[in-house]
């Protein structure tokens, strides 16, 4: 660099407006477009299987048969929007609000204890809106509890490098109230998703290894328990027994276990095509636009088809992954390694359990399943990825 | 941020895609490796078969009455998807049902109710069936009820009457033959793995024997089950999940089952019925002599009629017997144990075919050649005394009675013991007595080998007896069987006898310590016994009508048979069933010849000379060939036997008849033959009409019913 030297004086007009999204710090450019691309896809794709899945008995009925996909498009709206809110405010500010969005979630969750709850499917988890919506505040719960967690375990970043026992212990306790009230409703799945949230941020936190060892073990003790002690309702064990032997009752709990498995197998490698999976459009899996979605997937797209939204997923679950490793901070990285946790474990829980490898419970494929309460959930953790992605080096 | 975040962040992400590889290899295995296995249950998901039953064959006399057919009951059904439909599972449909009916609703649930589901009884009570196939509670529903029910439709959803095909024995002209025409039963799990045959895709067909199917179990039905019961009609249709019906892919018709023509003739078997009756009925009430002339129980008795040269059955009956039709629409508990019990003979077993009994004299037919063989000339004379002496021991006649010196044929006609005593025992010491030479043959027991005794007929039924010739390898094998038992009671003897009667007791014992030390000794006394026809020697009535069938026909060793053709509802023959011989006999036609009229004079003036006279039979014009036999069995009444064929000189029929515990042969079962010979060459008075017989011609049919084109089926011509 030359000493002296004096740089002319110069003046330049204001950027135009499109000139302004160019520029290498604005929030279009720093959008990380890998992962929304994927976010889409994957939406896309579940609007068509739903579209397959549910067209055929609206029709026969008299209904509108794309009133499914016509929702499913105004989820994904909406929940783009929600996605835009959470990623326009700094990420940062969000620890302020941490305590309240959880408070709020934790409200949802006892609404649902309340006489406002509404059981669907075996499961006290909803709230019925008028106008014929209903949401579902353990979906959303599992947001609060991420950013919560993640403010929690990175507080006393200043003076120390990893999270004291205290700290750990604090987010715990933090993570038990919602837990808890998922069990009581029961939702054994959304239990599951949490609990494995819970283990990431601990893990990646950096906190003592025993509290990893610790968590892990201690699952296993609360598991075996619930089984011996009865906790658990007796359908859940059974669903838990359909998976160590479908056969043993094909009529009852094995039922679903077998006919996803006979739609995802009979769709080879091409699959039958879309609206042409005859166990699909015969109804034969139940649940098809929710839970087993992607059994429309195995049996109509075929393996081509089914590993593409498991690759599109993987496409999320590595952009998460990148996110939490570049993330500027502690906090933006534990945001980001609970929502890869939340995803990466509920993806595979669900499709695991449509190709026999997981036992049954009611979680959602992400972005796939038709439901408004998961779509907006995902979304807002989406944007919460693209938030800290986005002030990565501001 | 530490480094330790940044590390187990790596792990992370290391876990997580080794998650999504997990997901793709499953993928792969359920999609590309065992992807066949999938796209057959996916087929199987979404199709079901409705099985139409083909009509069952009849099974019809040699003249095309029907023995077996089909008759139409009115059958209500439920569609069990119709129940499921309802908020109570159909529980308020089955009492409504059930009243209607006239049946306990508790009964029609319970047969509504899959069979190996909880809570269902226990088969064949609980509904064995398809879910898909409407699930018959009564096959005896009446117009009035049916009406009821179909004129409220709405109050009776999924509930059907329809006409159904039951199968119905109608015992033409009171022709009962259960034993003979057997009974259908449920199928079991254990016949349907054994004959569902797999496709070439691997799918199980059920084309060859459906759940709900009958199977014969015994008897006609049974042995010729494959010929009567035809192919079903399969009518596949589309499901969806629901088991909703949305299409028929693929429709078969049934091709009904082909008929049988048996050899019976419905009007002799008929008779045979009625005169086996009346054999009873004259032992019970006749007085033993020999026994302070207490009433014959006359427990049990059989007649087979056979026709002589073909080995046809033309009638074949035995007492007592049951009601064919107890096993429609499946047998009561009540009719079942009735059936079995011992207080009621066993009215189930065939006394005919699977009755085991000592032949006694009628035994000579075979005795006598085989005496032939042993060299005893049949134009010589032999000592007839009142007693033999075998070892020292006195054997004695029948009554004891003594004859001097006699013919042979003059033996025959009177029924001297003492002089077959004479023959076996005599040959019995040239074989070597207790020690036979090595490869000993002895002629009485190979004669009876020859006849083919000890050994089953090969009839067309399932659970034929073979009988046992009693000779030195069985004795020996009997003893192997029961040493120990006996050489145990030598020792200790018989208390419990000896409370009540020590004479008794001590023979027992002495009879034990005998057995126990050289029980496997052929004695002379055992060959004396075989000779006359008791002792070991068992034989079934059948087996003693096919010697005298043999006899008459010249040598030939004939195969019984029931079953003559299979032809097809419209008349087309399928197959004739004509077994071949089981063989020759080994004696000269001069012997047999000498029989013939040997046993011809005994029913003119012999022992079998009674009956005839007092039916006043016209034997000038239709000689009968017959030999009388009166069993003595150890403990029980003696076996009456009457062993027949006629005409004798030109023979068509071989008829034989037993009483068991009735008395003697030509007393009980003689006249009761007589009247069957009178029937069966048209014999009124002393007049033969061959025209007037049953069957007509004075012999069995030679050619089969014919069907007329209404489906009919008429006699031969």
């Amino acid at each position: 660099m030359s000493v002296g030297y004096r740089p002319a004086p110069y003046t330049v007009a204001p950027p135009s407006r499109s000139a302004r999204m160019l520029r290498s710090d604005s929030a279009v450019r720093r959008l990380d477009w890998v992962l929304l691309i994927a976010v889409l896809g994957l939406c896309a794709v579940g609007g068509a299987l739903i579209w397959s899945a549910t067209r055929e008995p609206a029709a026969s009925s008299g209904g509108d048969p794309t009133a499914f996909l016509k929702k499913h498009i105004l989820n994904v709206g909406i929940g783009l929007v929600l996605a835009v809110v959470a990623s326009v405010v700094d990420y940062r500010m969000l620890r302020a609000y941490a305590p309240i969005i959880y408070c709020l979630s934790l409200g949802g969750l006892l609404a649902v204890l309340s006489p406002l709850g509404t059981t669907i499917n075996g499961s006290h988890s909803w709230i019925v809106l008028p106008a014929g919506f209903s949401i579902q505040p353990s979906e959303l719960a599992k947001v609060a509890l991420v950013v919560g967690m993640a403010m929690l375990l990175s507080e006393k970043r200043d003076a120390e490098d990893t999270p004291r026992d205290v700290d750990v212990f604090m987010g715990l306790m933090l993570a038990a109230v919602p837990l808890g009230l998922v069990m009581l409703q029961p939702d054994l799945g959304t239990a599951m998703v949490v609990s494995a949230i819970v283990l990431g941020l601990v893990a990646v936190s950096g906190a003592p290894l025993r509290w990893v060892v610790g968590l892990v073990l201690g699952a296993i003790v609360v598991a075996s328990v619930a089984v011996q002690a009865g906790l658990l309702k007796s359908y859940q064990l059974d669903r838990f027994r359909a998976f160590y032997d479908p056969s043993a009752d094909p009529k009852g709990a094995g039922f679903n276990v077998r006919q996803a498995q006979i739609a995802i197998g009979s769709g080879g490698f091409h699959g039958e095509g879309l609206f042409h999976g005859a166990q699909t459009q015969g109804k034969f899996v139940p649940a098809q636009q929710t839970d087993f979605i992607f059994t429309v997937a195995g049996e109509e797209l075929g393996f081509v088809g089914a590993a593409l939204v498991v690759a599109l997923i993987g496409l999320v679950l590595w952009r998460g992954c990148r996110i939490a490793m570049g993330a500027e901070d502690l906090f933006g990285r534990l945001v980001a390694t609970g929502v890869v946790c939340w995803f990466g474990f509920q993806a595979f829980e669900n499709i695991g359990m449509t190709l026999g490898i997981m036992p049954v419970t009611g979680v959602p494929l992400p972005f796939v399943s038709y439901g408004g309460s998961s779509m907006f959930a995902t979304m807002l953790a989406v944007g919460l990825l693209q938030n800290v992605h986005m002030r990565r080096y501001a | 941020m530490s480094q330790r975040s940044r590390l187990r962040l790596v792990v992370l992400q290391v876990l997580v895609m080794s998650l999504l590889v997990t997901l793709v290899g499953r993928l792969w295995y359920l999609q590309v490796l065992t992807k066949d296995n999938y796209v057959r249950a996916a087929a199987e998901n979404r199709t079901r078969e409705i099985v139409t039953p083909a009509a069952r064959g009849m099974i019809l006399d040699s003249r095309g009455r029907p023995l077996a057919r089909n008759r139409t009951a009115l059958v209500v059904s439920i569609s069990r998807t119709e129940m499921l439909r309802q908020r109570d599972g159909g529980r308020a449909l089955v009492a409504k049902v059930a009243a209607v009916i006239g049946q306990p609703e508790q009964d029609v649930w319970d047969k509504t109710r899959l069979c190996g589901t909880p809570g269902a009884a226990p088969p064949p009570k609980c509904w064995n069936g398809s879910p898909y196939q409407p699930i018959p509670v009564t096959d005896e529903a009446d117009t009035a009820m049916a009406l009821q029910m179909m004129e409220r439709r709405e109050d009776f959803p999924g509930v059907t009457a329809e006409l159904t095909a039951v199968r119905d024995y109608p015992q033409p002209l009171g022709a009962n033959a259960a034993h003979e025409l057997g009974y259908l039963g449920p199928v079991t799990d254990k016949e349907l793995a054994a004959r569902s045959v797999r496709t070439s895709s691997g799918a199980r067909t059920a084309a060859v024997l459906q759940r709900t199917d009958l199977i014969g179990r015994t008897g006609l039905e049974s042995e010729y089950d494959a010929d009567l019961r035809g192919a079903p009609g399969v009518r596949t249709l589309t499901v969806d999940h629901q088991g909703g019906v949305s299409g028929v892919l693929a429709q078969t018709q049934p091709t009904p089952g082909n008929y049988l023509v048996t050899t019976i003739d419905a009007d002799v078997q008929a008779e045979a019925e009625r005169q086996l009756k009346a054999a009873i009925d004259r032992a019970r009430s006749t007085g033993d002599i020999n026994k302070g002339y207490a009433k014959y129980k006359a427990d049990s008795g059989a007649v087979v009629v056979l026709d002589v040269n073909t080995g046809g059955i033309v009638a074949m009956a035995s007492y007592p017997t049951y009601d064919p039709n107890v096993w429609v629409g499946g047998i009561s508990t009540a009719d079942y144990k009735a059936l079995t019990s011992r207080g009621n003979n066993y009215p189930n077993q065939s006394r005919a075919f699977q009755g085991e009994f000592a032949p006694g004299s009628t035994f000579k037919a075979i005795s006598t050649p085989a005496a032939v063989k042993a060299g005893y000339s049949l134009d010589g004379t032999y000592p007839c005394p009142s007693a033999y002496s075998i070892g020292g021991a006195m054997k004695g006649n029948y009554e004891s009675e003594a004859f001097g010196q006699i013919s042979f044929r003059r033996a025959i006609q009177v029924s001297c013991d003492t002089v077959f005593y004479k023959f076996a025992y005599e040959t019995w010491l040239k074989d070597g007595g207790l020690h036979p030479r090595a490869g000993s043959r002895d002629p009485f027991t190979q004669m009876a080998k020859a006849f083919g005794l000890g050994k089953r007929t090969g009839l067309d039924l399932p659970s034929e007896s073979a009988g046992r010739i009693a000779d030195r390898s069985w004795k020996r094998a009997y003893w192997k069987a029961t040493k120990t038992f006996y050489c145990a009671k030598a020792k200790t003897g018989y208390p419990e006898v000896a409370r009540t009667d020590p004479a008794r007791a001590t023979y027992l014992r002495r009879l034990s310590k005998e057995n126990c030390a050289d029980g496997y000794a052929y004695r002379g006394g055992d060959a004396a016994n075989f000779a006359i026809g008791q002792g070991d020697t068992l034989t079934t009535p059948l087996q003693m009508a096919r010697v005298y069938a043999a006899i008459a026909n010249g040598g030939t060793l004939v195969t019984p048979h029931l079953g003559s053709a299979i032809i097809t509802p419209e008349g087309q023959l399928v197959r004739r069933i004509a077994p071949a011989p089981a063989g020759h006999l080994p004696i000269s036609a001069a012997t047999l010849a000498w029989m013939r009229t040997t046993f011809r004079s005994v029913s003119e003036v012999g022992t079998a000379a009674g009956p005839f006279l007092r039916a006043s039979f016209p034997l000038a014009k239709l000689p009968v060939g017959a030999k009388t036999g009166t069993a003595e069995v150890y403990g029980k009444q003696s076996t009456s036997w009457f062993a027949t064929f006629a005409p004798a000189d030109k023979p068509e029929y071989a008829v034989v008849m037993m009483v068991s515990q009735g008395g003697t042969g030509s007393g009980i079962s003689g006249p009761s033959v007589a009247e069957i010979y009178k029937l069966l060459f048209g014999i009124t008075g002393q007049q033969v009409d061959l025209a007037a017989a049953s069957p007509p011609g004075g012999h069995p049919p030679t050619t089969l019913p014919t069907v007329l084109p209404d489906g009919t089926v008429v006699a031969p011509r």
